[in-house]
This record gives C-alpha cells, structure tokens and sequence, in this order.
C-alpha cells in the first residue's frame, strides 16, 4: 500500500469514528431502561405514546404542505424566468439565497412581529399558525428547492419542449403541469424529500409558532424527562433522516447534490 | 447593426414564440405569487425587524439600539457564538477537506467515496435536538465515551474542566454536522483538480509536496475558504442544538434572541431587534465574501 493511501485511510477512520461513536453510544444508551439487561423497553415507550404519532402525524402534514407550496412557487417562477424573464434570473437567485443570511431564529421573531399583530392576526388562531409555519418553512426550503428545480430545468431543453406543446395545442397550465412537471420528476423528488428530512424534527420555527403539536419540540420535551426514550427518539430521528437521503439517492442515481445549508440546526 | 439583426431572427422564428403576448402583464403574471410570497415572508418580516431596531419604546427614532450592541454581555453573547463558529469552521473544515481529498485525488476505492457522500448528506442534515441527544449519550456526564475514558483511560473527562454543556461541547456537537457539510462543498472543487497539472508538474521534477504547495493549494485555497465562510455561516445561526443541548444556558446571540421572543427578558425590545439585525448583517457579510470566493474559484476549477 502507497504511503499516501495510508494517510487517506487514516482520515476517513477518524471521520467515520466521529460519526459512528455518537450514534452507537446513544444506541448503546437507548437499551439500557430495563435495569441489568438489553431491552427495546425505551421503544416500546416511545411507540405507545400516542403524542408520538400525533406529533410526528402533524409535522408531516406540514412537511407535505411545505413541499406543494415550494414546487408550485418555484417551478413556473424558475420555468419562466428561463423561457421568457432572463432578465429577472439574478434577482430570483438572489432571493433564494435569502435564507442564508436570515437565520431560522431571525425569521421566526419577524414572522411572528408583523403577522401576530394588525392587519393579518395570524396567530390568533391554529390554522394561522399553521400558514405561519408552511410559510417558515418554504422559505428554509427555498435556496435547495430553486436550485434542484433550476439544474432540472438546465437539463432539459425547456424552449423546444414549450414550442412543441404549444404547436399541439397545449394551453400554459397544460405545459407547466403535463409537459414541465414531469420532465422535472428527479429534482421535485429530490427536493421533496431533502424538505421531508429538514422539517419533520425542526424545532427553532416549530417551538415559537405551534410548540409541542410538533416533532421537534416532542422529542425536546422528551429530552427533558426522560433519558432513555430520548436515546431511543434520537436514534428513530436518525433513521427517518437517513431514509429520506437515501431516497434522494435513489433519484439522483447516486449524483449527491443534498446540503440543507439552511436547515434545522 | 448585430441588435437589428437578433430583431429580425427574433421575429423570424416560428408561430409560438409570438402567441403569447410576450410583453405586458401576462409576463408577470406567472412569477407574481413567487415575488408576493417572498415579499410577505421574507422581506416584510426582515424590514419589520430593520425598521423597530431604529425605534424606542415610544416609537420615536434611535441609535440607542445599536448603542446597546455593545454591552458587555451581549458583546460577550457575540464573541461566543463567532468564537465557536470560527472552531467548528476551521475544525469541521479541515476534516472535511481532508476526507474528501482522501476520496477523490487520494487512491481509495470508488465504493468509500458513494459511501461517504450519502453519509455526508444525512450526517450534515442531522441537527438540532436529536444531534443534542445523541451527544449527552456520548460525552455527557454518563455518557459512554465519558465512561469509557475514565474506566480505561483513567482521565475524568469532568475533572479535567470539560463540559458538553459549555464552549468546547458545543463545537464538538456542531462538527458533527460541521465536516459532512464540507465534505460536500469542498468534493466538487476536488474534482476540478485536472490530472494533466500535477503530470506537468511532475514532468518538471516537483516533488508531491511541491506540487501541492505551488498548485493544488494556490487553485484550492479559495474553495477552502469559501466553504469554510459557508460552515461559518452555518453554526452562526444555529439554535435549536445549542438550545437543547443546554437548555438554554449558553450565552449565544441566537439563544439571547430566542428567550427575547419569548419574553422581554433583555427589558428592552429595540435590543432584541438590534441584536437580529447584527446577525443578518454579520451572515450578510459572510456571503459576500463567498460569493467573492466562488468567483475566484470558478476562474480554475469551471467543468
């Protein structure tokens, strides 16, 4: 073996440790509830709290929400801006990068300044607070949604395709929902589920707008009680995680483009 | 004369094109809900938070506010939160950058690089509250690596003046979303590392290191950068670890702002605006410099 090859081993080993320690500790930690033995006790709690699929029911309501609202704001904004406004491009791009600069902390305070009071009242009623939420959460999703559905678009040869459907026949919303849709099915998939994985534990926006309704703020109440149903919650956060990216995978065929930068941290 | 010409091909082209009136309000009518939505969600709220951080507390205009910035506790609220960002950036960076680069110039089979990109896509998205978790469960006071340490090790992790609760916690949680996110920003500007450099170089007697030292890491340095701002930027946010992690009791500036929203407990509204305010300005800046980074980047590694 090259001196090299060793060097890059010894790297990926310690990244993987960091990785893996964690997981395996608070593994390790989520069997212990039944005193002396190994057990899936702390599961089986978990399991038959019915706050736990009550809240976890809700968040991916919202999620689900979240992800309609995103692709039918992004998709003919993002289809149009290529067909027949290029000269809007750099403001939209700009705008989908808006959340970075504007933390999840940040913009849950503004939200809740300008539409808990005059005109809008949002929070004075549940469905308010739900808008209040999907609206948070398009936004966190908005910098992966625009560029999943931009780099679709940039694959597909978006003017024939439109000319074509057009000499058919076709009417506008005909070629955004039967013609441009469809051709986009990778990245809406992608940037469905990297959405899923961002919103079903997010807890900064969540805490403020609906509290424990929802997951994240579930599993931090959890944490304040209870330690060994939080291992066991921490270790089921994780594999919904990795089964959402691991769908992502399955789309892209392996071609990762999958970082929430703007995410639940 | 050539804008006449486009005129005319333009004109030229078949019947579609001309179909829809392509000027007018037909034209804006498909991108209104995007600008509305974003006008009402993300600039109504940031304008809000801009316009009461210049007000006091009978509306009249004010500096105070930003005056207050510079109270010891909230300057110490930045100072931990930039302190920590800047570790788990230049830590988390370097990691990463150091297993990507194992993966892509460094002579590993291709299964460990498909391998570590889906790890780095779940590792870097899993955050907040079950990150905080898992964290107790490993280095908390009983957690097993503590217990490990002490059993076998002999080192009190707790004695030695470590606790996850506090600065030195707090960053080894972040890096663990830290260097997956690296790994995946940093992996492209790797890949556009082209062979026939270091052929050239080596045909011109460098030594490896040489290599690196006057081509890889002139060319890299500003992806390395720029990622590393990105991570920055990332960890500066970052509240609903930091929260759960310590129930609240770590001075960051997005923790002040948190217990700010739910009540007053800074006794003065116009600090908390202020204080929001000073954070988008300060990611505000960072992505500049990013995107100044990128630019310089792209002029080498463009695909």
């Amino acid at each position: 073996m090259k001196r090299r090859s060793i060097w890059s081993w010894l790297w990926i080993v310690i990244g993987m440790l960091y990785f893996i320690l964690p997981l395996y500790s608070t593994f390790d930690f989520s069997l212990r509830a039944k005193k002396g033995v190994l057990s899936f006790l702390a599961y089986q709690r978990v399991f038959e709290d019915p706050n736990f699929w009550s809240t976890i029911k809700f968040s991916l309501v919202i999620a689900i929400f979240t992800i309609i609202v995103s692709i039918l704001l992004v998709v003919p904004t993002a289809y149009w801006i290529r067909l027949r406004l290029p000269k809007l491009r750099v403001l939209v791009e700009f705008i989908s990068m808006l959340p970075f600069v504007v933390p999840a902390i940040v913009l849950v305070f503004g939200l809740i300044r300008v539409f808990s009071g005059a005109p809008f009242f949002l929070t004075n009623t549940y469905f308010g607070t739900y808008v209040l939420l999907v609206a948070g959460y398009v936004v966190l999703a908005l910098p992966f949604v625009f560029r999943s559905v931009d780099t679709g678009l940039a694959a597909i040869d978006v003017q024939s395709l439109t000319e074509a459907a057009q000499s058919l026949g076709a009417n506008w919303p005909t070629i955004i929902f039967k013609v441009i849709f469809p051709n986009l099915r990778v990245a809406i998939m992608s940037s469905a589920f990297l959405t899923l994985a961002t919103v079903i534990g997010e807890y900064t926006i969540a805490s403020f707008l609906v509290g424990i309704k929802s997951f994240g703020p579930y599993m931090s109440l959890i944490g304040q009680n209870k330690t060994y149903e939080s291992s066991s919650l921490a270790i089921i956060s994780f594999m919904i995680t990795w089964a959402f990216m691991g769908m992502i995978q399955l789309f892209n065929r392996g071609k990762a483009d999958t970082s929430a930068l703007a995410g639940a941290r | 004369m050539s804008s006449k010409q486009t005129f005319i091909q333009n004109n030229k082209r078949d019947a579609p094109r001309a179909r829809p009136s392509s000027s007018g309000w037909r034209n804006w009518i498909v991108v209104a809900p995007f600008f509305l939505f974003t006008l009402l969600f993300i600039v109504l709220p940031s304008f809000s938070l801009l316009t009461r951080a210049f007000l006091d507390n009978n509306g009249k205009f004010t500096l105070l506010n930003f005056a207050g910035l510079f109270e010891p506790s909230i300057l110490s609220a930045y100072w931990v939160t930039i302190r920590i960002s800047l570790a788990t950036a230049v830590g988390g960076g370097l990691l990463g950058f150091l297993m990507a680069y194992a993966v892509t110039v460094g002579n590993l089979p291709r299964a460990v690089r498909t391998g570590l990109m889906t790890f780095s896509g779940v590792a870097s998205n899993f955050a907040g509250v079950p990150l905080a978790f898992a964290f107790i469960a490993t280095l908390g006071r009983t957690g097993l690596v503590t217990l490990l340490l002490k059993s076998v090790l002999k080192i009190n992790l707790y004695d030695q003046g470590f606790n996850l609760y506090s600065f030195w916690g707090l960053t080894l949680t972040y890096m663990f979303f830290q260097f997956p996110l690296m790994i995946l920003v940093i992996t492209p500007a790797l890949d556009g590392l082209k062979k026939e450099w270091r052929e050239a170089s080596e045909n011109l007697g460098a030594s490896h290191s040489m290599y690196l030292r006057k081509v890889a890491l002139p060319i890299l340095l500003p992806s390395i950068l720029g990622s590393m701002i990105l991570l920055f930027g990332n960890s500066f946010g970052a509240y609903a670890t930091a929260y759960s992690l310590t129930g609240g009791f770590i001075n960051l500036v997005t923790i002040v702002i948190g217990s700010q929203i739910k009540g007053d407990i800074l006794y003065n509204p116009g600090l908390g605006y202020a204080l929001a305010i000073g954070m988008v300005v300060v990611m505000s800046v960072m992505m500049a410099i990013y995107y100044f980074l990128r630019r310089k980047s792209e002029r080498w590694l463009r695909q």
